[in-house]
């Protein structure tokens, strides 16, 4: 476990978790670009979670834990971060979590959008009356260095 | 995050600095709309060389104010913007709705 965030629902948090998630994702050697995708992501969560779980509601609990993905699959090694908010507000409507299309100009609906164009993996749970939000972002595998010429 | 007007002719710069997020994005909002809606400020300039950060309520709220501003027939026009903000503008695909300029020298030229 990198870090585990016990919140009170309050936009005035928002950039102390972006600071916390950055320094995470510079911990496991993320690329600048990709760090900045990973704060946002995690952002956009939490921003959704005050607005449509709790509606707005200050003081109601979130939890938000990282952790160092580090496996081999196939004689590959997969590294990454995976960070899990988990919140009790009320259970998130389906259907509004698909976005919306971009070619339609008008104000709304673009965290998911961001957190979907940002991360490998975006997946929802409802687990014991808690809403659980999954994101995780795999490390580019390194290029291979390149061999001195005639060999 | 801060807001400071300054007047160029009959225009108006909002100069923003710091993070426009959940927190800050309605300040943001009251300032664009107040200079579009109320005072009918024929061009709006939007200074983001300061801002670190924007999320989706920061977009929403420009999106909100292009709109406005198309209703009234005045400019919005926004210049300054460093990585992070114009890769939100790029996710968004919002970049070619907005007018943007490099730097202020071009946006007050155009």
């Amino acid at each position: 476990m990198l870090l585990k965030l016990h919140l009170e629902s309050n936009p005035q948090a928002l950039g102390l978790v972006r600071a916390a998630v950055e320094r995470a994702a510079e911990l496991l050697h993320f690329h600048e670009v990709e760090s900045r995708a990973i704060v946002r992501s995690v952002d956009e969560a939490l921003a959704n979670v005050i607005r449509h779980a709790y509606h707005g509601k200050t003081g109601c609990p979130i939890e938000v834990t990282c952790r160092h993905l580090h496996s081999t699959q196939s004689g590959t090694c997969v590294s990454g971060i995976e960070i899990v908010l988990r919140d009790s507000g009320v259970c998130a409507d389906p259907a509004k979590m698909k976005g919306r299309p971009l070619e339609e100009i008008r104000p709304g609906g673009l965290g998911l959008h961001f957190m979907r164009q940002s991360m490998d993996e975006v997946e929802f749970t409802r687990k014991k009356g808690k809403n659980q939000l999954r994101l995780v972002k795999y490390l580019a595998p390194a290029a291979p260095a390149a061999l001195p010429e005639g060999e | 995050m801060q807001i400071a007007a300054r007047a160029v002719k009959d225009w108006t710069i909002l100069d923003l600095s710091g993070d426009i997020d959940l927190a800050h994005s309605p300040a943001m909002r009251k300032a664009l709309l107040g200079e579009i809606k109320e005072k009918r400020t024929p061009r709006v300039f939007l200074n983001l060389k300061n801002v670190r950060y924007i999320d989706s309520s920061g977009i929403a709220s420009l999106v909100e104010g292009l709109k406005a501003s198309r209703d009234l027939g005045s400019r919005l026009i926004l210049y300054g913007m460093n990585k992070s903000v114009r890769e939100v503008m790029q996710l968004s695909r919002l970049q070619k709705i907005f007018e943007i300029y490099e730097d202020e020298e071009h946006a007050l030229a155009s």
